[in-house]
């Protein structure tokens, strides 16, 4: 039997890159299912003297370890009551109401189990997603976070990425390593680089959790996420650790003066083969409102390593923004995932991400992969370096704020140059390590490791050793830093210390300015309630987002023309009709030779003459060229020109580049011949177009010259020049102006 | 003005001191009183789990790096005995850490119930 091959149309289907995602049917039984799991729960509370004796139609004798946290530290029995009370779609519609503040929908949020605020959460569509996280994150000011790794856990590029990283706005930095034992270098290498780039970044280094502790007590990080929850008993069991053993560790971070979010996401548990049965949103509505009991000040949730299960079944994306808001309504920090990457399509991920960058959230994502793709040693991110400039345009497209800024590569290649060497003399001063000149100079090029072939693998192994069995503090690295000169960067990260000291980082979504001053709920409350209202960028931020590096102004083309400018087009004096049958004329526009040098598709308005005169004269014609200053249209100019010609055939030439054939006794729009796409024109277009002409003139009828469509954006790329260039020809245009002949001379030999 | 755990005023806590070898570890620790302090912050701020938070830590802020470090190891699954884990909750009630030896008691008695002792 042979099987049958699919019509073209599905071929062609089936090769686009959203068919490497994988889709699963909904199936319940293995946690397949975002949303309402037949057998999640129904949400109850009931309350004995002051102790919960049920919750989430489970008792308490049967409670497993989360409902035991959850139910006596996780819920405000205050409020209970009333929360409880209230049906879902009733507190779902208070959610996205602007009248009804954030402190209030947050205070009933407080009073809910798990069951009951999944149930509301779960009512609300998108677009009230997008406007119930503009009102519930917790900090007005939106920020974002990068990942900073690489392949081989090079000090120097890394220091170097992350002075980039904070050159394009990111104000948390996360590293990791792919050699368990690198990561003493890495924080400390990540840090200085941090530094270089700007006041004020919050650093973490991911690791095992007593190790990321450790790192923490010694100063060489500021924060901590990767404390992981699940929503089972059975896979918190298997992370190693208890509600307990991480209330624990909160308090133990906090006691550092150190800043700690915990990490959770649905599908985790249906990855790792143990969902209960339960939806996904279920099990996450646990882990959230685990994190609230345990103390912990915020979560990065929204699928993280198993976004992309979420991304399966019908729904799950929903599910993982609904995920972060929930994290908002238990008032905590959001760091609302966007971190592993989800799809193989740039369609779908991006639709992921995009209803939360509108929405604002206080790190739109837990890992920009700020690095290459290959170098990330979370996973591939959901967003990485390669597009960064997609997200610099997207904050310009809708004048939102997304927490990056646009850095001029001149500053870049600054900050990368300071940041190696930093590291470098710190590095030595310590005692740590020696870097050869050629690894610096390739670390500041690198676009990611590949480009660094100088670099030791040894190297970050033998420094994480010694700063281990040296006990190195960022105090000693800061002392270091100050001795090579680095007061500033010394300086930085010993404001980075004091922070620690005064403590006002410890509250919910905090964040530092590149003042230093913290904005968090406490400094920087969310105050949304309806239009008008809520976070609004500053004048000079606005300008940040607005001001990308790619933009021109009509100067700038203006400019860019200039360099084109050439004295083989001349004018000769006033031009008049001509009798011979054999003459035709290219009618250019008034811009020609004045403003406008160079066409759109990079040939020069010169080159494109040539070839309409060689076309010409291959049919035995003789070409004339007519500059018609009156007019900037080129319908017009291609009929004064045909009406100036012997032959009664014109061409036009618009400086851009667009051209068509006209004839005396048409009306201006209908011509003979239009190349209308002028990006994509060659010389062999206007050679054809120049013997189409001539054939014309001869009284013939030619196969018309065809345009040459693709598939490229081409009006993206062009409009905005096309818009700069017709107002130079317009602006150079003169009604009362004659048309003048001009001369082509021979190129300079 | 706040201080550090040491006693040293933040504001002492500068480039210059450290130049003249007048910085220790203790100099860049949080103090408990501010622990205390951040967490009527967060207490006034509708978080009291994050208040709790803070108060366990000004007890732990008394504490050793590497003792913090054992007692998580403690109370990771199956890591200790019940007799064990009250050990630790009296040793933390000597030292006036009564929020942190509830939470310890608390789970040994979780843990007896889901078969997470050793």
């Amino acid at each position: 039997m042979t099987e049958r091959s699919p019509i073209g149309r599905f071929r062609f289907m089936d090769e686009q890159r959203v068919n490497l995602d994988g889709f699963a049917v909904e199936n319940p039984s293995l946690g397949l299912i975002a949303f309402n799991s037949p057998t999640d729960p129904q949400p109850s509370l009931v309350i004995v003297d002051g102790h919960v004796i049920e919750m989430d139609s489970r008792a308490a004798e049967d409670f497993d370890i989360l409902d035991s946290f959850i139910s006596t530290h996780g819920i405000d029995l205050a409020v209970s009551k009333e929360a409880m009370a209230l049906d879902s779609i009733t507190f779902a519609r208070m959610i996205v109401d602007p009248n009804i503040p954030r402190t209030e929908v947050v205070r009933l949020a407080g009073g809910m189990t798990p069951a009951k605020l999944a149930q509301a959460i779960a009512q609300l569509r998108p677009a009230e997603l997008v406007i119930a996280m503009t009102k519930c994150r917790a900090r007005r000011t939106p920020s974002n976070q990068a990942h900073v790794t690489n392949r081989s856990d090079d000090p120097l590029l890394l220091a170097a990425d992350a002075a980039t990283a904070a050159a394009f706005g990111f104000r948390e930095i996360e590293t990791t390593v792919p050699v368990l034992g690198d990561a003493p270098s890495n924080a400390v290498a990540v840090s200085i680089g941090a530094a270089v780039g700007s006041p004020g970044i919050l650093i973490q280094c991911s690791v095992e959790e007593a190790i990321e502790l450790d790192l923490g007590m010694r100063g060489l990080v500021s924060y901590a996420e990767t404390v992981s929850l699940y929503g089972t008993e059975q896979i918190f069991i298997d992370g190693d650790d208890t509600p307990w053993s991480k209330a624990f560790l909160t308090s133990a971070y906090a006691s550092r003066g150190i800043k700690m979010r915990v990490t959770s996401g649905g599908g985790a548990e249906a990855l790792m083969g143990s969902a209960e049965g339960c939806s996904m949103f279920y099990l996450e509505a646990r882990c959230v409102a685990l994190a609230r009991a345990i103390g912990s000040q915020g979560v990065q949730n929204g699928g993280i390593d198993s976004a992309s299960v979420a991304g399966s079944v019908p729904g799950g994306v929903r599910s993982l923004m609904a995920e972060n808001l929930m994290v908002m309504l238990r008032n905590l920090e959001a760091c609302t995932g966007n971190d592993a990457l989800m799809s193989e399509s740039d369609v779908r991920r991006t639709s992921r991400t995009h209803p939360i960058f509108i929405g604002g959230s206080d790190f739109i994502c837990s890992g920009f992969g700020s690095i290459q793709r290959y170098d990330n040693m979370f996973g591939p991110s959901q967003w990485n370096s390669e597009d960064i400039d997609d997200f610099l345009a997207m904050q310009r497209d809708w004048g939102v704020d997304g927490g990056l800024r646009t850095a001029s590569e001149p500053e870049v290649e600054r900050l990368r140059r300071r940041a190696v060497e930093a590291v470098r003399d710190v590095y030595g001063l310590l005692g740590l390590a020696e870097f050869t000149d050629a690894w610096l100079d390739e670390a500041v090029d690198a676009a990611g490791s590949k480009d660094v072939p100088a670099a030791d693998f040894m190297v970050p192994l033998t420094a994480s050793r010694l700063i281990r069995d040296t006990n190195v503090t960022m105090l000693d690295v800061i002392g270091a830093l100050d001795e090579c000169g680095y007061e500033v960067e010394a300086e930085r990260l010993l404001a980075m210390l004091h922070a620690r000291v005064e403590g006002d980082y410890l509250q919910t979504a905090a964040i530092f300015t590149e003042e230093m001053s913290v904005l968090s709920l406490v400094t920087d409350p969310n105050d949304y309630s309806g239009p008008g209202t809520g976070y609004v960028p500053t004048r000079a931020r606005q300008l940040e987002i607005d001001t990308i590096r790619q933009q021109r102004s009509v100067d700038d083309l203006r400019s860019e023309q200039d360099g084109f400018v050439t004295d083989r087009l001349a004018v000769l004096g006033a031009a008049g009709p001509a009798s011979d049958p054999r003459d035709v004329v290219i009618g250019v526009s008034p811009a020609t030779a004045k403003a406008i040098w160079r066409t759109l598709s990079g040939l020069t308005v010169v080159d494109a003459l040539e070839e309409l005169l060689a076309g010409l004269e291959e049919e035995g014609c003789l070409g004339r060229i007519v500059r018609i200053n009156d007019t900037i249209d080129l319908g017009l100019i291609g009929l004064k020109a045909a009406r100036l010609a012997g032959s009664g055939i014109g061409i036009g030439l618009q400086a851009k580049g667009t051209a068509l054939i006209h004839r005396r006794d048409l009306t201006p729009l209908a011509n003979l011949e239009l190349y209308s796409v002028a990006p994509s024109l060659t010389r062999e277009s206007y050679r054809a177009m120049g013997i189409n002409a001539g054939r014309h003139a001869k009284g013939a009828t030619p196969e018309p010259g065809r345009n040459p469509y693709s598939d490229e954006a081409i009006e993206a790329r062009y409009h905005t020049t096309v818009v700069s260039l017709v107002a130079m020809e317009r602006e150079i245009c003169d009604p009362a102006a004659y048309p003048e002949s001009m001369s082509l001379t021979e190129a300079h030999t | 003005m706040t201080i550090a755990k040491s006693g040293k005023p933040v504001d002492e806590v500068t480039l210059d001191a450290l130049r003249a070898g007048d910085l220790a570890v203790d100099d860049v620790r949080i103090h408990p009183d501010t622990l205390i302090a951040q967490a009527s912050v967060a207490d006034d701020h509708g978080n009291p789990q994050l208040a709790e938070n803070f108060l366990r830590a000004a007890e732990l802020a008394q504490l050793p790096d590497h003792r913090v470090m054992a007692i998580y190891e403690s109370l990771r699954p199956r890591r200790s005995t019940a007799e064990q884990l009250e050990t630790i909750a009296a040793e933390l009630d000597e030292l006036g850490a009564v929020r942190n030896a509830a939470l310890i008691r608390e789970a040994a008695q979780v843990y007896q119930a889901r078969n997470l002792l050793l």
